[in-house]
């Protein structure tokens, strides 16, 4: 059997008891998002978006979607998680919601953070309108349509404004686990959050964590979306983040990856309005033999849209890091605004970047720049602080780090820009010593 | 304290120093003055450790230890101090990181015990405010966004923390306004002490009316032409330095004649 077969076995087995599967609409999408991902299959490299990163592997790996509740991580986890942060949190393992490890908190009026199922129940017609198609994405997000069987609902109610962070918490506890979740965040008008996505791993065996994340940003919306993925080293994580912004919104996406051995993000939006604003903020670090894509898309599609992209790789041992940045400026939009760059800083000789610019721009009046570099630890610097009596090792760490910081720097929620210092700090050999680091 | 003796150095195959020697006591004050390119900044560099460079020759005795071994940290906790040309930007570390990171590094290598948070501010703003620094430079980015007086300020204030035994100030002048050099040139003259040896190279006299030193050397090609005390400065600054550059030939050709 191959394993297309073997997922469309399970696809068989468990549509009956997914969310929603008395919803006509929900049914007949899944059956279409099954027929889809059969027909393309694992994406390979002779696939345009897939150039640098195959999943032909994948071919040759089983994965089972755990049951509900089992092996939940300890529950000391959640207190260095939360780490007495302010915010609401909920908690998926394997693929499930967890209440017992959640917390939701108090929201005001007009604000609505369930899960995935309970809104398919109670706002179905919401769920529904933004719930996204059979058609989106490539055949990844097609399983995952298919085969989703949690995740979170986030509503905000025309100029509601959710103040501390929404954070959505996705553990992989067992070998050879397979997690679909599917979020869904929908801002009406004027609406303000910020959202979390944050996906970890205790496994020291192979997962796969497939999700996507569809995020409705009304008009004058202000949302930020940070994702952090921190799995473990043999982890599979593929996601994609799909956002549609209306007009005057803002839509500022940060996106940190650090852990899984492949991880392929792709991160879009879409300006369905005029005057939209978009970051797209990026890094990453892997090392070892790991592998991590982002591939994202920014879609001018109406005039005055403003969008800034700065993704920043730190490349160690034999890993590579791929960055694709697709603006699109559809005729018309006048006045579009879009600047992208993507550094790459290899700490080792066997690393290797790919960054891939693609501009597509069919309007006339508009400002489009781009720029990548690729390049080492600067010895000037280096030899700057070895002269102040810092050893080798902890000036490259100074300096792997300094180039990281600007990433940093443009989270505006502090406590957010901490929690990701702390998450990049981690993984630097030595970073304990660069703790103290304030600016 | 220093004794370089023949020293030969060269970048991708061209020599910069060309059997350079120089000795240097404790409690003394050299000056070393000379055109651009006529390596300097190698020698400040050589001394601290940039190991870009190519030694092809001679010795250089630090406190009676091979210096040219040892890497720039460990020249560094050893008390050998270069305050940089052109100090670099560190983007995302704070200076006060930084400095503190620096000053530990060479307390530790003198046994002497960490500065806590509390007892190392304490110490580095009553500096800052000898070298006319804003307390806002520690919370600010190494270097990021200074200006070039302020950045020399922030290289004189490293070297009052790091209390080094041979100070070496690379063109530590340059770029600055005449109250900046005042600033500089104070913090300078604070350290002098009879345990402390100082390097000052600069290109323009203009430094020495506040730094005096014991000795001035001239550097051209690579080599010291001629040494002197004071009066060596001022006759430069009248002179320039062409008619240096030609007398080794003069002396030749008086040798044949």
């Amino acid at each position: 059997m191959s394993q297309v077969e073997i997922w469309q076995d399970q696809y068989r087995v468990r549509a009956q008891g997914l969310p929603g599967a008395t919803l006509p609409w929900l049914v007949t999408l899944r059956e279409r998002a099954m027929e889809r991902f059969v027909a393309m299959g694992w994406p390979t490299r002779r696939k345009e978006d897939w150039h640098h990163t195959s999943l032909a592997f994948l071919e040759g790996q089983t994965f089972k979607v755990p049951m509900r509740g089992a092996a939940p991580p300890e529950e000391s986890l959640m207190g260095r998680l939360r780490e007495g942060g302010a915010g609401h949190w909920l908690v998926f393992v394997n693929g499930w919601f967890n209440a017992a490890l959640s917390q939701i908190g108090s929201l005001p009026e007009g604000a609505t953070v369930d899960t995935m199922p309970q809104a398919l129940i109670g706002h179905a017609e919401r769920v529904e309108a933004h719930y996204g198609s059979a058609e989106d994405g490539g055949s990844p997000a097609a399983l995952n349509a298919a085969l989703a069987t949690d995740g979170a609902y986030v509503h905000l109610a025309r100029g509601v404004a959710v103040e501390a962070p929404i954070h959505l918490v996705f553990i992989a506890t067992i070998a050879e686990g397979a997690s679909h979740v599917r979020n869904l965040v929908i801002a009406e008008d004027g609406a303000e959050a910020t959202l979390v996505e944050h996906y970890l791993g205790t496994s020291a065996t192979a997962t796969l964590t497939n999700a996507v994340t569809r995020i409705h940003a009304g008009a004058d919306s202000r949302i930020t979306h940070l994702k952090l993925q921190q799995e473990a080293e043999q982890a599979l994580h593929l996601a994609s983040i799909d956002t549609q912004q209306g007009r005057g919104s803002v839509f500022n996406s940060h996106s940190l990856s650090f852990g899984a051995r492949l991880a392929r993000n792709d991160i879009t939006t879409r300006f369905a309005g005029e005057h939209c604003e978009t970051l797209f903020n990026g890094m990453y670090h892997v090392d070892g033999k790991r592998h991590v894509d982002h591939h994202t898309v920014i879609d001018h599609a109406l005039p005055h849209g403003v969008s800034r992209e700065y993704y920043r790789g730190i490349l160690d041992g034999s890993a590579r890091g791929v960055f694709s940045g697709r603006i699109k400026v559809a005729p018309g939009a006048v006045k579009s605004d879009a600047m992208q760059r993507a550094d790459s800083l290899l700490l080792s000789r066997q690393a290797e970047a790919d960054a891939r610019p693609e501009l597509e721009i069919y309007a006339a009046d508009v400002k489009c720049a781009h720029g990548a570099t690729v390049g080492q630890i600067d010895d000037d610097s280096l030899f700057y602080l070895r002269a102040r009596g810092m050893d080798e090792a902890h000036a490259r760490n100074l300096l792997t780090y300094a180039f990281a910081a600007e990433a940093l720097a443009r989270i505006g929620v502090a406590p957010l820009r901490n929690r990701a210092r702390a998450a990049l700090l981690a993984r630097l050999p030595g970073g304990h010593l660069l703790e103290e680091l304030t600016s | 304290m220093l004794d370089i003796n023949d020293l030969r150095v060269s970048v991708d195959g061209k020599p910069i120093l060309n059997g350079l020697s120089l000795h240097v006591k404790a409690g003394e004050v050299h000056a070393i003055m000379g055109p651009n390119g006529s390596g300097k900044s190698t020698l400040a560099q050589v001394l601290a450790g940039r190991d870009s460079f190519q030694v092809d020759g001679g010795t250089v005795t630090y406190d009676g230890e091979d210096l040219l071994t040892q890497p720039a940290e460990v020249r560094a906790r050893a008390g050998v101090f270069l305050a940089f040309q052109y100090p670099v930007e560190i983007p995302g570390v704070s200076n006060a990181y930084f400095l503190k990171a620096a000053v530990n590094a060479v307390r530790r290598h003198r046994g002497l015990q960490e500065l806590d948070a509390m007892d190392f501010l304490k110490r580095v703003k009553s500096e800052m405010k000898a070298v006319g620094m804003k307390e806002e430079f520690l919370y600010r980015s190494v270097n990021e966004g200074f200006s070039g007086g302020e950045k020399k300020r922030n290289e004189v204030l490293q070297m009052t923390l790091l209390e080094p035994k041979l100070a070496v100030l690379d063109e530590t002048d340059s770029g600055l306004d005449i109250d900046a050099l005042k600033v500089v040139a104070d913090g300078v003259n604070r350290l002098r002490a009879p345990d402390r040896a100082l390097i000052v190279i600069t290109h323009y006299q203009r430094l020495l009316d506040y730094i005096v030193p014991d000795y001035v050397h001239v550097l051209a090609n690579g080599t010291i032409v001629r040494s002197g005390g004071p009066e060596l400065a001022a006759e430069l600054e009248e002179r320039g330095y062409a008619w240096l550059a030609k007398a080794p030939e003069e002396q030749a050709k008086g040798v044949t004649t």
